[in-house]
């Protein structure tokens, strides 16, 4: 296999790209590439202080957002993204690998989607009314009397940790469930039949063969998670804000729009390397 | 590396309600080859998995070298399997297939690459060590699963339908391989096929099956020469099977069967009858020789003579088919083979009328209804 075949593999998965590749081009330059341009030419533009902005160069934007040290926003942002994109694999994998090979298949990969059928936000307060203060269990302990006052379950970084991992599973399980379906269960058999114990089977033959899948799950939740606004606005503590809830502000309460441009910009150039390193890195090990 | 027997004792095996093995009984000798034959769906991959371990039985016994091994996991008999599909591992190479189960074992890099380098070269593929499966031809993709399931020296190797999914000709020439790498690793092959053409022409040994149900064990020459019943006749090799009634016993060794569709002739009595009895009788085609003029007895046997008229011909180079249908209608198949080429020789062509000649021996009873 050439290295060329497998990244696209990994980033379009399926023929369907091939064959609606131009409208798909279409779609992605008035809906993607455009919006980004533009977003990365306010970055250089001045500051309008009623909002907006003012045709005229300026790196003003980047010097502000240097000056209001979001470094430590940025390297948590990473982390909680990075972790919770870990933990949704580690759930994924067996998750998956079960569903696979389930008697209830498709009922199991509708449950996986039922989600997606609701807003986001909905779900988001669901986890509130649950989780809360004044929540389900929290009534629940006080009721029969396990606590004497409410456990903060919610407004920390456990609980954005917790929304975002719920909220991104099924990103992680769907690519890995169509990795792994697409792997013959016969090699699994061969595998024992060859002196594997099943420990070995899972490290020695599931794993290095659903790379890609891992890769594309690893993706599919870190890139949204460092994107991600809603979760830690809802149910994160002071030290939860994440980039997100940053460029929000700028783009609101402070009406700093180069600004907020800029630390999409960032963040974007963040995203970027981050797919390139993910799927290159994927692609080494495997070539090796 | 010697190999093991095995003995299969009174197999039987459930899928829900579906009875796939019924009360199997095999012995297989050690280090020889042995063909499980049957038509697809019979049972003949479940039998090999539960030898593999890769299954359960409902009731009976396997054993190796007279040991039960039902309650080792897979990983622990010393079984290796070709599997139908091959099964190669996708993210390795050809080097690192063959190095799998030998990396398990935790054998030093220099002694798995010294393994590793002499089933490569057992199984010609050195040119193609770091070569990816996907890379490979269905041919070479077979031998590397031999030379992976062989790594381990097991004592007995299974092999599921190896080259059912290769063309004739490659098939031919795996066989061929097969067998001297059988004569060269000396363990016992256990091989599956639905082919009866590849089990009778390798094999020791061949067991055939049907739905579940061993019809019949022997050698190859047994198996096609003396078919037990009806399926085995029509499914080994080709015949013509035909119904008639007992008019005569003549001795201990002939009968007289009258067949409504060509009259009376000689069969061997291989099955105690009686006159009137109802018999199935089979002829192959290539036992039976066909001519212009009508034959004479020569040497005391008495020969069969049947009288028709050339319904079709099938000309393959090697031999012709005929299909002859007698006086009474029935169509019989004749094969010829064409021994030597004779200019002058009268060629037998379509509506020639013909006479078919058979030793007496060669229709014999498959199945007697008695009345
Ligand atoms: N895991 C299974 N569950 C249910 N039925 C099965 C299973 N495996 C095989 N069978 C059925 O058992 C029968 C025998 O299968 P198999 O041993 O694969 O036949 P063969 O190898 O002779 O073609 C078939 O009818 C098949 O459909
Ligand atoms: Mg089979």
């Amino acid at each position: 296999m050439t290295l060329k075949r497998k990244r696209s593999e990994v980033l379009s998965s399926g023929s369907g790209y091939e064959k609606y590749g131009s409208t798909y081009l279409i779609w992605l330059v008035i809906f993607f590439v455009i919006p980004v341009l533009v977003i990365l030419a306010y970055s250089f533009l001045t500051r309008d202080y009623q909002g907006g902005i003012i045709l005229k160069f300026s790196i003003q934007g980047y010097k502000d957002i240097f000056n209001l040290n979001y470094l430590t926003v940025f390297i948590r942002t990473v982390i909680i993204s990075f972790i919770s994109a870990a933990i949704c694999i580690l759930i994924a994998v067996p998750v998956s690998y079960y569903i696979v090979y389930s008697k209830f298949k498709n009922f199991l990969l509708l449950l996986v989607i039922i989600p997606f059928w609701t807003n986001s936000l909905i779900r988001i307060y669901a986890w509130i009314f649950i989780l809360g203060n004044n929540g389900l269990i929290n009534q629940l302990l006080l009721n029969l009397g396990i606590v004497n006052s409410y456990v903060k379950f919610i407004y920390n970084n456990a609980a954005v940790l917790l929304i975002l991992v719920y909220t991104y599973l099924p990103f992680a399980i769907l690519p890995l469930f169509s990795s792994i379906e697409r792997l013959e269960k016969q090699l699994f058999e061969a595998a024992m039949d060859l002196g594997c114990t099943k420990r070995q089977v899972f490290f020695r033959v599931l794993l290095p063969n659903i790379k890609q899948g891992i890769v594309s799950a690893f993706v599919f939740v870190f890139i949204p998670a460092l994107g991600t606004y809603a979760v830690p606005e809802l149910v994160g503590g002071k030290n939860s804000r994440l980039i997100g809830n940053e460029i929000a502000r700028q783009l609101t309460i402070a009406r700093n729009w180069p600004a907020a441009a800029a630390i999409s910009s960032i963040l974007l150039i963040l995203t970027i390397i981050a797919v390139i390193v993910f799927i290159y890195g994927g692609e080494k090990r495997e070539t090796r | 590396m010697p190999g093991s027997s095995v003995s299969i004792i009174e197999v039987d095996k459930y899928f829900g309600d579906f009875h796939v093995l019924k009360n199997v009984s095999l012995e297989i000798e050690e280090n020889e080859f042995f063909s499980l034959l049957g038509p697809s769906g019979c049972g003949k991959t479940t039998l090999l998995r539960i030898i593999a371990g890769l299954e359960d039985v409902d009731d009976g016994d396997v054993l190796l070298d007279d040991k039960s091994i039902l309650n080792l996991p897979p990983n622990k008999r010393p079984v290796n399997t070709i599997f139908q599909n091959y099964a190669l591992f996708p993210h390795l190479s050809v080097y690192e297939n063959i190095a799998f189960p030998l990396r398990l074992k935790k054998f030093s890099e220099s002694e798995i690459k010294r393994r590793v380098d002499w089933l490569l070269n057992l199984v010609r593929l050195e040119e193609h060590a770091q070569k990816k499966p996907s890379q490979l031809s269905g041919g070479q993709k077979q031998r590397v699963s031999l030379a992976r399931a062989l790594a381990n020296e097991p004592k007995v190797l299974l092999l599921d339908e190896p080259v059912s999914a290769l063309d004739a000709k490659l098939r031919q020439e795996l066989l061929i391989e097969l067998d001297n790498l059988h004569d060269r690793v000396g363990i016992t092959f256990i091989y599956v096929t639905h082919d009866q053409a590849e089990a009778i022409s390798i094999s020791d040994h061949v067991a055939v099956m049907n739905s579940g149900v061993v019809v019949q064990y022997g050698t190859p020459y047994e198996v096609y020469e003396s078919p037990a019943d009806t399926f085995v006749a029509n499914f080994i090799g080709e015949s013509n099977l035909m119904k008639g009634d007992v008019v005569e016993i003549l001795s201990d060794e002939y009968i007289a069967v009258e067949f409504p569709s060509f009259g009376k002739v000689i069969c061997y009595r291989d099955k105690p009858v009686k006159v009137d009895d109802t018999v199935l009788i089979t002829l192959r085609p290539e036992k039976v020789r066909i001519m212009h003029n009508k034959p004479t007895p020569s040497d005391g046997i008495p020969g069969n003579v049947v009288h028709g008229i050339v319904d079709e011909v099938i000309y393959m180079g090697y031999q012709t088919k005929y299909f002859i249908k007698t006086d009474e209608g029935y169509i019989l198949k004749v094969y010829k083979q064409h021994v030597s080429y004779l200019l002058d020789e009268r060629i037998i062509k379509w509506k020639d009328e013909v006479f078919l000649y058979w030793n007496p021996d060669d229709s014999f009873i498959v199945e007697v209804e008695e009345n």
